[in-house]
């Protein structure tokens, strides 16, 4: 049997959640890639690779770190914001970062507005809108992160990571566990670290953000 | 109890759409005498709707947000058909039941609010359309009435199965053809408000919503007395002017003319007698309210 591996898409419409397929979740110290369990250096260096790589690397901060609802949600928002303007430091002509809020998780219809948002239940629109070939979640709900973090697997050939503060996610490309302040900024010293050292694939992307 | 649980990490905030800076801003959350007049004054709680243009459920829904005491505390329930088009677009918490099951949903929420939130007051309210109500959800909500359950049933009558194109429900009137339903209703509207005093309401109040002051009162009972003693239920007349052949404009007129003293929207109301004591002592407690601040006033002056 071949073992499944949690690759860019599109894979098709539906694709199946990647826990159904084998794809476990890692242990604390650990990430995974593709579904691949990996010590969690490993998935900082891979991370800041794959931004650097991409054409429009974007963070996608949710209600939980968009909303001040304690002290710390404050602290991830301000760790989140360095990260983007590290990203933005560390790119070449050419890439271009973007930070876009996913404030709630209603489905919204007739309309969201592509360009300053992104909602779970068609986080699609948003990708092709922007030509994102490359984002992190970081601060969603496990439950709609694991259900966009399909759709945009499903329907776009979109590299996703998710820095998530509890188990992490199966159906991301690449995935933390038990986020924290200090893992945002650690991420953002790893993106630092390998700047420059990584030729940003602009072509490829582009063809690939347009499926 | 008021903003301070809304509001926007700093580091993010101009990244946040407009609606949700806006909210935060000026929404009437928090604010103790809340209603329609807020309305152009303050952020809705409405950001847009899908209803067809001209709806009167458009504007009962913006009456009844600009009037809900206590909304940061307050979870509504819908159901399926026009209104949960809308239900996105609220900034109120909100539950998207199966068709029908909204009163057994609201039950279990309302009790489970009570013991994960003992010291804190929380509303629920229901709104669903007269289908949902009436016909498919008519054992949850009577059961619900029965049980003595402690929340707020609105039913917006347009009298059919409006989202569905036109069928017939218990709650058109005798004789009316509908799109899907052409032979006519052969029996009479079903009389729901005197079935929900009969199944224990304390507070039932049939009428239009071509008064925006009159949908604040109304709703403001109902909430106030479903909180302390026990169910509730308004009946609001919003015509469906798509299926009974109106124009835009022509909503507000449908409904004045339904609700003259003769028509069969004609301003019912049943209020139970511990209700009724507990409206006397809030208005009681308006007036002292009123008088000290005229006090104040005076004084300053
Ligand atoms: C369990 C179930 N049965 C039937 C339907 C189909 N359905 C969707 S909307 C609707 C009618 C809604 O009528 P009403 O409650 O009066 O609301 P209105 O659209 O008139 O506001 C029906 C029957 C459904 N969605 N779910
Ligand atoms: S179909 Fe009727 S009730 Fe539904 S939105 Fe249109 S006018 Fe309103
Ligand atoms: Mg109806």
């Amino acid at each position: 049997m071949i073992q499944y591996r949690v690759l860019p898409g599109p894979e098709h419409f539906l694709p199946p959640s990647a826990a159904s397929m084998g794809i476990c979740l890692p242990n604390p110290g650990e990430g995974h890639i593709n579904g691949v369990i990996v010590p969690e250096e490993k998935a900082y260096e891979e991370a800041a690779k794959q931004f650097l790589m991409a054409k429009v690397p974007t963070l996608f901060p949710g209600p939980l770190v968009l909303w001040a609802w304690n002290e710390k949600a404050a602290k991830k928002a301000t760790a989140i914001r360095h990260l983007y303007n590290t990203l933005k430091e560390c790119v070449q002509p050419g890439q271009t970062p973007m930070l876009i809020p996913m404030p709630d998780y209603r489905p919204k219809y007739p309309k969201i507005n592509p360009e300053v948002e992104i909602n779970p239940n068609h986080p699609n629109l948003t990708i092709w809108h922007n030509k994102i070939d490359c984002c992190m979640f970081i601060g969603v709900h496990c439950h709609q992160a694991n259900l966009s973090l399909k759709i945009i697997r499903g329907g776009t050939a979109c590299y996703t990571m998710a820095m998530c503060a509890q188990a992490g996610h199966e159906d991301a490309m690449l995935s933390f566990r038990d986020a924290s302040v200090e893992k945002i900024m650690k991420l953002a010293e790893w993106v630092k670290k390998l700047k420059g050292t990584v030729q940003p694939q602009l072509t490829s992307a582009k063809s690939r953000a347009s499926n | 109890m008021s903003k301070e649980r809304i509001k926007i990490s700093e580091d993010l905030y101009d990244i946040m759409p407009s609606d949700y800076q806006d909210l935060v801003k000026s929404a009437t959350y928090g604010k103790e005498d809340r209603g329609w007049k807020d309305i152009g004054n303050s952020k809705e709680l409405i950001e847009q709707h899908s209803l067809c243009a001209g709806c009167p459920e458009s504007m009962a829904f913006r009456y009844i947000l600009a009037s809900l005491p206590n909304p940061e505390d307050t979870v509504m329930v819908g159901s399926t058909g026009c209104t949960s088009l809308v239900f996105p677009m609220v900034a109120v918490h909100n539950i998207h039941s199966l068709f029908g099951n909204q009163n057994a949903i609201a039950s279990g929420l309302k009790r489970a609010l009570s013991v994960r939130f003992p010291g804190r007051t929380k509303d629920v309210v229901v709104l669903a359309g007269d289908g949902a109500t009436v016909d498919i959800g008519l054992d949850m909500t009577l059961q619900a009435w029965f049980r003595q359950e402690k929340f707020t049933t609105i039913c917006f009558d347009n009298e059919l199965y409006a989202n569905t194109g036109g069928q017939e429900s218990g709650l058109m009137q005798k004789g009316f053809v509908a799109k899907m339903a052409p032979v006519g209703k052969l029996f009479d509207k079903v009389r729901l408000p005197e079935i929900a005093r009969e199944s224990g309401c304390h507070y039932v109040v049939q009428c239009t919503v071509s008064k925006p002051s009159l949908v604040e009162k109304v709703i403001k009972n109902a909430v106030m007395i479903a909180r302390e003693i026990g169910p509730t239920y308004l009946q609001l007349y919003t015509p469906c002017i798509l299926e009974i052949g109106k124009n835009s404009m022509e909503g507000l007129q449908e409904m004045r003319d339904s609700e003259k003293p003769t028509e069969r929207f004609a301003y019912k109301e049943y209020i139970s007698e511990p209700a009724k004591q507990l409206l006397a002592e809030m208005a009681a407690k308006a007036q002292e309210k009123k008088a000290a601040a005229k006090q104040l006033a005076a004084q300053g002056a």
